[in-house]
């Protein structure tokens, strides 16, 4: 797809994404973090005994892990002033008329409804900490497709769940993800049976809308043997001037022979702390790719990444993160090379923009197996103004034998030569260099469907106008 | 009063002094040539004259419409109905020649993502530019490709001449148009030109060499150098130009083009 039309921005991301609700809710956990708290959200959810055991033992981990401090400065949030548990509404339906009118008129503002009508194949929607509305195409229902909330697969598939669930990301991975498995709620969860493709995205929207929310979606996501799988998430947020905390874990199993596609449009307010963990393990001749698109937001801490286990496994992360004033997106990749003839390639795109800050942190690590293995790591990053900040922190690990490693980065300025020819054909000087950062991320755009394509593109349009936040 | 005047201009990059006075009105319907040597100020003419940011004028007006052009972006100049063709059209990545085209028909008719009655309809556009192509006899194969990315010379000029031709300007610079270009691809360009040529167009023809000028013939010729004309006339000061280069004023350079293959 070489072109996206146009879009009129009639609207700013207040109108359109940063309104809110009263907030109405059937439950509402107290503020702050205790084994209470999770004992009290484990039992609203009447989940079995080990998934008790297993948050409070998360939440022990969560206390004694120290603050990770070789990133972005974190020291801000204050854990006891967040709700970690938010029921909205007390059933999950599956038609957007029998929801609760307030959450309806946000899915209806966001154009949830038009999009599933439009272009998906399943949708689930998540408003603060439950999923509210869940559909999935028929005819894939019936080739063994399951598209569920978390919360619903740990009740109706207690099995796969077990077997799979904290096996890519354990507790202990880290702070983050510690906490996540303490508080989790919400998420999706995705088995496609062997053989079967998925051919039009499955897409889930998660939504804040409570102030000084915590939402800490889970999504499992099991690809069995030779089968596909593309799945979207979007995620917004209203404009508080507290501070809201998106923390969410994502484990995604690529069995051999299987493609999955994982692409986030995130478009977090402005006071939200983004710290995700997002792994996935590859297995043989299988394929996994993340396109990863990081807008909005204060902090944003994500690096998704990939072992790449088995033979002839191959990774894939893309990525676009735009920092404007007081932002800092620090984002990348990691390829884990575990076994031979393994390939991956890392492309990181930022803009940063009025003092935002962005930096591409990636790992590549080549176990002494991954002979023969390939990995390539690209980032570009455009600066907009003199203010603005970029870094790049690569860690590579070789211990392999006959591997080869490429790296690739440039930091550029939108340059006035291109700004001139654009003007002189009576482009604004704004739309001129939302022009250029549209034409650098395009190698992004064009990998996603052609509606969110167009989405994202009004998005930067919408950050060069400076009117988010 | 001409329709666009340029009235003593003087400019200068990075503090020296390039364009020590120029004076030159242009009436639609005229073609005027502005030939040099190398370092004359051509180049620093038309991009002052287009206002890139690198070039600081030190005085004098160049008014068109009733306004003072000096003063207005490039966007504003563009808008108010001037076009420069480039002599090195500018890569931008990412961005289709369509999308281009198309944003910048809209800029010109002032959408500015609001008013959508001056919004050019996907139909209108199309249809706007089969027929700029037919009239070019250009195919579409480059449309969808990246503005100038991976284009060869002639491209890049055609690619010029259409956004010239959609824009439909009344003042249109021609820098160096006939550089680098193969004698079919200056033919072509000529001839595009000349069938744009009529009282609702004025042309500035910039150009080191005679060449270009025996396909579109100029109404008036002037001789810039060292940041001054030093001779203006008709199309007779060209073919003067053709026998005795820039001799007379002490360049001695070649006035037949290199070779292009």
């Amino acid at each position: 797809m070489a072109t996206v039309p146009k879009v009129d921005v009639g609207t700013d991301y207040k109108e359109k994404y940063g309104f809110f609700v009263p907030e109405d809710f059937v439950f509402k956990a107290k503020r702050g973090l205790n084994p209470e708290i999770v004992k009290e959200i484990s039992w609203m959810k009447k989940e079995p005994e080990w998934m008790l055991k297993m948050r409070l033992r998360s939440l022990e981990i969560f206390r004694k892990k120290p603050m990770p401090t070789w990133g972005a400065d974190l020291s801000v949030i204050d854990f006891e002033n967040i709700f970690y548990y938010l029921k909205a509404s007390d059933k999950q339906s599956t038609s957007w008329e029998d929801l609760p009118p307030d959450i309806k008129k946000t899915y209806d503002r966001l154009g949830v409804p038009e999009a599933e009508r439009k272009f998906l194949a399943g949708v689930s929607a998540q408003y603060e900490s439950e999923v509210v509305y869940h559909s999935l195409q028929k005819e894939l229902t019936a080739k063994g497709v399951i598209f569920t909330d978390t919360d619903s697969a740990l009740r109706d598939h207690p099995e796969l769940f077990k077997e799979y669930f904290g096996t890519v990301i354990p507790p202990a991975d880290n702070k983050f993800s510690a906490l996540n498995t303490a508080v989790w709620s919400g998420g999706s969860f995705i088995y496609v049976p062997k053989g079967v493709r998925v051919e039009i995205p499955l897409q889930a929207y998660f939504r804040i809308n409570a102030e000084n929310m915590g939402q800490f979606e889970r999504t499992l996501i099991i690809c069995d043997e030779g089968s596909f799988v593309h799945y979207i998430e979007g995620c917004t947020a209203p404009i508080y001037t507290t501070d809201s905390l998106h923390s969410a874990v994502v484990e995604i199993i690529v069995k051999k022979g299987a493609r999955c596609r994982y692409t986030t449009i995130q478009n977090w307010s402005t006071n939200v702390f983004n710290l995700v963990t997002k792994r996935a393990m590859a297995y043989a001749d299988a394929t996994m790719e993340w396109v990863d698109g990081n807008l909005g937001s204060q902090i944003t801490m994500k690096y998704p990444s990939v072992y790449l286990m088995e033979p002839g496994a191959k990774g894939d992360v893309l990525s676009v993160a735009f920092a404007g004033k007081g932002q800092h997106q620090d984002a990348g990749g990691k390829m884990i090379h575990v076994a031979p003839n393994t390939t991956s390639t890392i492309t990181s795109k930022s803009i940063s923009k009025g003092g935002g800050r962005t930096s591409y942190r990636g790992h590549i690590k080549m176990y002494p197996d991954a002979k023969n293995s390939k990995s390539f790591v690209k980032c570009d990053a455009l600066l907009l103004d003199d203010e603005s900040r970029s870094d790049t922190y690569p860690y590579n690990d070789v211990d392999a034998e006959n591997v080869t490693l490429g790296h690739e980065a440039t930091v550029s300025k939108v340059s006035d030569e291109q700004l001139f020819y654009l003007m002189s054909r009576g482009i604004t000087r704004n739309e001129a260099e939302t022009m250029i950062v549209n034409g650098f991320i395009e190698p992004f755009t064009k990998e996603l469907p052609l509606e969110y394509a167009v989405e994202l593109n009004r998005l930067i349009q919408l950050e060069m106008e400076g009117s988010v936040g | 009063m001409a329709d666009f005047e340029i009235r003593d201009l003087r400019a200068s990059v990075e503090g020296k002094e390039i364009l020590k006075g120029v004076t030159l009105a242009i009436n639609k319907g005229e073609v005027h040539a502005v030939m040099g040597p190398n370092g004359s100020g051509k180049s620093t003419l038309s991009h002052t004259l287009m206002g890139h940011p690198g070039y600081t004028v030190d005085g004098g007006d160049v008014i068109f419409k009733g306004q003072n052009v000096l003063a207005l972006q490039p966007d504003e100049r563009a808008r108010l109905g001037m076009f420069l063709a480039f002599q090195y059209p500018v890569v931008v990545p990412g961005i289709s020649m369509t999308n281009f085209l198309r944003t910048a028909l809209n800029a010109k008719r002032g959408y500015d993502g609001k008013d959508k009655s001056k919004q050019v309809t996907p139909k209108e556009f199309r249809s706007l530019l089969k027929s700029e192509l037919e009239v070019l006899h250009m195919d579409d194969s480059f449309l969808p490709r990246y503005i100038n990315d991976g284009f060869s010379g002639g491209e890049k000029k055609r690619a010029e001449i259409l956004q010239m031709a959609i824009l439909k300007p009344e003042i249109a610079i021609l820098d160096e148009t006939d550089s680098g270009l193969d004698i079919d691809s200056i033919k072509f360009v000529a001839e595009a030109v000349n069938r744009m040529r009529g009282p609702e167009l004025g042309v500035l023809i910039i150009t080191h060499y005679t060449r270009i000028l025996e396909f579109i013939k100029p109404d008036f010729v002037h001789v810039l150098v060292d940041g001054r004309f030093v001779l203006s006339g008709g199309p007779e000061v060209a073919e003067r130009l053709e026998k005795t280069g820039y001799s007379e004023w002490g360049h001695a350079e070649e006035l037949k083009p290199e070779e292009v293959a």
